[in-house]
């Protein structure tokens, strides 16, 4: 392949320093690729992307007709983290989602954070995803969130910042396996030898976190997970977790509420459930107690969670650390329930909700990043340096409108991996990182994670709703052999 | 298992099945077309047969003015809005997989998926511009590797056998359909019975029932209606027979729910076994006595009450009612004011 018009740009380039010298953890890779003619690497993306859509590897695009599902597009060329990055990196996860628990656990009890003035009462109050249900539930071993998404992005000083949590119902980590399958078959001799740590065992891990949570310690319990049905966008991977796990998938209607105890409907009459992951976000899960109208859940479902004879993953309620006006105050969760300093940290950011920080804002509208504080999937968002006139404006009286419901960050110029295009050849495009991180015993995280990929020149918009992509994240074993370094740049000082 | 996973089985089955049946009765039949003068009325009539077998005579003429080799073929084949076509089987035969896509071999799902990805990219002018039997033949190839998949991939647990119910059911209909076929198959005036055009339409439902070759083992020669119909009604080992695909329904019945012969546990069992019985004691007078149409007309009516059977007793949901369970659990609160809403279990109908 040919990287000699390949051009860093003033971005961070994961792969290069800068000039044409690789770092070197990339070294190996560059140099197969170096070796690799177009044409070959054209065949072994074609063969991906073939059997990506033979074995159905698609997500649901919402409002499309014909060819409602599609391929998540999936870039061969991956990213590589280095060993002791890793660890920088998996330190400061744990460590941050260890305090969203402490917090989460606080909020629905004592609300010591709140009566301490660490974190104004009216930000809860005021959050839409704060569920007064939950105040003084125990949920099974204290845990609330089980399965954690954090978006991590990496700046143009090379550093590593937390963009978001999803503490909901996080997706994406299929891709993640389906990825990793789909290099091994395009690269099986380079593979092997690139000492790579395995993530297959991802599936294991989850269903012993579930069943880490069963009621009153059963240990043998009936685990599945509900999913809102064929027509969600990641009902994909409902189903691929499903088969990895072993467990049965089930929709709202298969399931029934008696006697404050969860069953499902089976050929042989109702059988008990002890455990649900459920990808079904709060709003739909109950309509006794949430959306009247909620075909999607189940009737009772929450007496049932209350009395504690079914255990849910995540747990109800976690949607409060979502919140964008939340993250803001993560880093003093981490000093108040830990008496530690992040490790990861936040990308600065302002709060609308704040008079001073307001007005910054406002003055400031061209250079930042407003986001609304409960939209995801890149929704709801202005860019401000790329924005026009008029939209500018629009947000301008959206946040004058309901300033609680907004937070701006600077312009965060993510780093980039080359990345192959038919029209540009290899070239620079914009990544994030989701690591997966998983609560049961102890928090742990499989050493990767889902990179996504803006694949549209310029663009650092990587959800898959708006045209990015993935690649395969290959966190090193070790860090590169020794009689390599030396002429490498250093990576990254963490 | 689910009932909602078991409901999805058995029509993948089903469908399945209907795919590779439509497939070679379409391959037989333009290849008998081939005996026919371009210009011959009779080639008409002939699509018109099995348009009737097929259950969708107004349909299509809704959209053609008449019926020929290709107007039949892209309407059986390739048309979306015919629920009875291929594409329209096999894309309900995904659905289904889809759904439950865990509970079935990957194996079985990206045959499925092959299939559906197959025909979804071709249309009936490049088939028939490139080669119209290879592409049936293809159909049935992916069809026969989804059926070996399954059955060197599936473990034999409940799930195996709703999709051997919905398959050998699906396999009975079909059979009787097509040795209906005869019956709409007009003989040419100058033509009688047990004549030379008479003999190529018998063997034209031997051939739609992949039943030639083992026809002509047993009767060396000799292909006569009545015992064509005996062979495929009364046959003990021909699987395509209606009497072989009795017996795998009830056995896979009766295992599910762990019931000896001769005996039964609920009313889709009773059903099963009794018309199992009644055709085990039935002679080919019988058939010839009652009228070959009459009687595959009765038995088609009751493999559409055998299927109905089955839906109620492994796979209907009790009706929801969202409001009622609702105030199950809040008996407070008052109803909203929008009426309240049902869900019955969504219904698949068979084509």
């Amino acid at each position: 392949m040919d990287f000699t018009r390949y051009s860093v740009d003033q971005f961070f380039d994961e792969m290069f320093a800068g000039g044409d010298e690789p770092r070197a953890h990339y070294r190996r890779l560059f140099e197969a690729l170096k070796n690799l003619s177009e044409e070959e690497y054209q065949a072994k993306q074609k063969a991906v992307d073939h059997a990506f859509l033979r074995q159905g590897i698609t997500f649901t695009v919402y409002h499309d007709q014909e060819g409602t599902e599609r391929i998540f597009p999936f870039d061969l060329i991956p990213r590589i983290i280095p060993a002791r990055e890793w660890a920088y990196l998996e330190e400061g996860l744990i460590q941050r989602v260890t305090a969203l628990n402490l917090f989460l656990e606080d909020l629905y009890h004592d609300q010591k954070i709140l009566k301490d003035g660490i974190i104004p009462r009216h930000v809860v109050d005021s959050a839409e995803h704060f569920r007064p249900e939950m105040k003084g539930v125990k949920v099974p071993q204290g845990i609330y969130v089980h399965i954690c998404g954090s978006d991590l992005i990496r700046g143009a000083d090379g550093g590593w910042y937390v963009l978001e949590d999803n503490a909901r119902c996080p997706s994406g980590v299929s891709y993640m396996l389906e990825n990793r399958q789909a290099i091994k078959r395009a690269f099986p001799r380079f593979f092997p030898r690139a000492g790579v740590a395995p993530v297959a065992n991802y599936g294991d891990e989850l269903l012993k976190v579930l069943r880490h949570i069963a009621p009153n310690n059963n240990p043998d319990p009936t685990v599945v997970i509900l999913t809102p049905g064929p027509y969600n966008s990641a009902y994909f991977e409902h189903c691929f977790l499903a088969r990895q796990m072993g467990i049965e998938i089930v929709e709202g209607r298969d399931l029934i509420v008696q006697d404050d105890r969860v069953y499902m409907r089976t050929t042989r009459g109702l059988q008990r459930v002890h455990v649900i992951y459920r990808r079904l976000n709060d709003d739909f899960l109950d309509p006794c107690v949430f959306r009247r109208d909620s075909m999607l859940g189940v009737p009772g479902i929450m007496r049932a969670y209350q009395a504690g004879n079914v255990a849910l993953a995540n747990a109800v309620g976690t949607g409060a650390c979502d919140d964008k006006v939340m993250y803001y105050y993560v880093p003093r969760m981490i000093k108040y329930y830990l008496d530690q300093d992040p490790i990861l940290p936040n990308v600065e950011t302002y709060l609308a909700g704040e008079a001073k920080d307001r007005q910054y804002i406002l003055d400031n509208l061209d250079k930042l990043v407003v986001k609304s504080a409960n939209e995801a999937g890149g929704y709801g968002m202005l860019m401000g340096p790329k924005a026009t006139k008029e939209e500018i404006e629009e947000f301008r009286l959206k946040i004058i409108d309901n300033p609680r419901n907004f937070v701006a960050q600077p312009m965060i110029s993510l780093s980039r991996v080359p990345t192959w295009s038919k029209e540009h050849g290899v070239a620079g495009r914009h990544v994030d990182l989701r690591p997966f991180i998983l609560y049961g015993d102890k928090p742990r995280i499989v050493p990767g994670g889902l990179t996504r990929v803006a694949l549209r020149p310029g663009s650092m918009v990587v959800n898959s709703s708006q045209g990015g992509g993935s690649k395969d994240t290959w966190v090193l074993r070790e860090d590169d052999a020794p009689a390599e370094e030396g002429s490498a740049a250093p990576s990254q000082s963490i | 298992m689910l009932s909602r996973v078991a409901d999805c089985l058995y029509w993948i089955g089903r469908y399945i099945e209907r795919v590779e049946n439509t497939a070679r009765l379409l391959e037989v039949n333009l290849q008998l077309m081939l005996d026919f003068d371009s210009n011959d009325e009779g080639a008409e009539t002939n699509w018109q047969a099995v348009l009737q077998t097929t259950l969708c005579v107004k349909s299509f003429y809704e959209e053609h003015q008449t019926a020929n080799n290709q107007t039949v073929t892209d309407f059986l084949t390739f048309n979306r809005q015919n629920h009875t076509s291929i594409i329209s089987s096999i894309h309900a035969a995904r659905e289904n997989a889809r759904m439950i896509r865990d509970q079935i071999t990957e194996e079985m799902w990206e045959a499925i998926n092959e299939l559906y990805h197959f025909v979804r990219e071709s249309n009936a002018e490049a088939v028939w511009h490139d080669d119209v039997y290879t592409f049936f033949r293809r159909i049935k190839g992916y069809v026969y590797r989804m059926q070996g998949l399954t059955h060197s991939t599936y473990v034999r647990k409940e799930g195996y056998k709703f999709m051997q119910i919905g398959q050998f059911l699906e396999r009975a209909d079909q059979t009787t359909r097509i040795l209906d076929l005869k019956t709409y198959l007009p003989l040419p005036e100058t033509q009688s019975v047990g004549g030379v055009a008479d003999g190529a339409g018998w063997v034209a439902v031997l051939k739609s029932s992949s039943a030639l070759d083992a026809y002509l083992h047993v009767y060396p020669a000799d292909v006569q209606g009545s015992q064509v119909a005996e062979f495929l009604i009364l046959s003990p080992d021909f699987p395509r027979s209606l009497r072989f695909c009795l017996r795998q329904i009830d056995q896979h019945l009766r295992a599910l729910s762990g019931t000896g012969e001769g005996f039964f546990s609920n009313p889709v069992e009773k059903a099963v076994g009794r018309l199992r019985a009644e055709v085990a004691y039935t002679t080919r007078e019988e058939i010839d006595e009652e009228g070959l149409h009459h009687f595959v007309d009765r038995v088609q009516r009751t493999l559409n009450e055998i299927n109905n059977e089955i839906f109620e007793t492994y796979f209907a949901l009790p009706a929801f009612d969202l409001e009622k369970e609702i105030a199950r659990f809040l008996p407070e609160t008052r109803p909203m004011q929008s009426q309240s809403q049902t869900q019955g279990t969504q219904s698949q109908k068979q084509g």
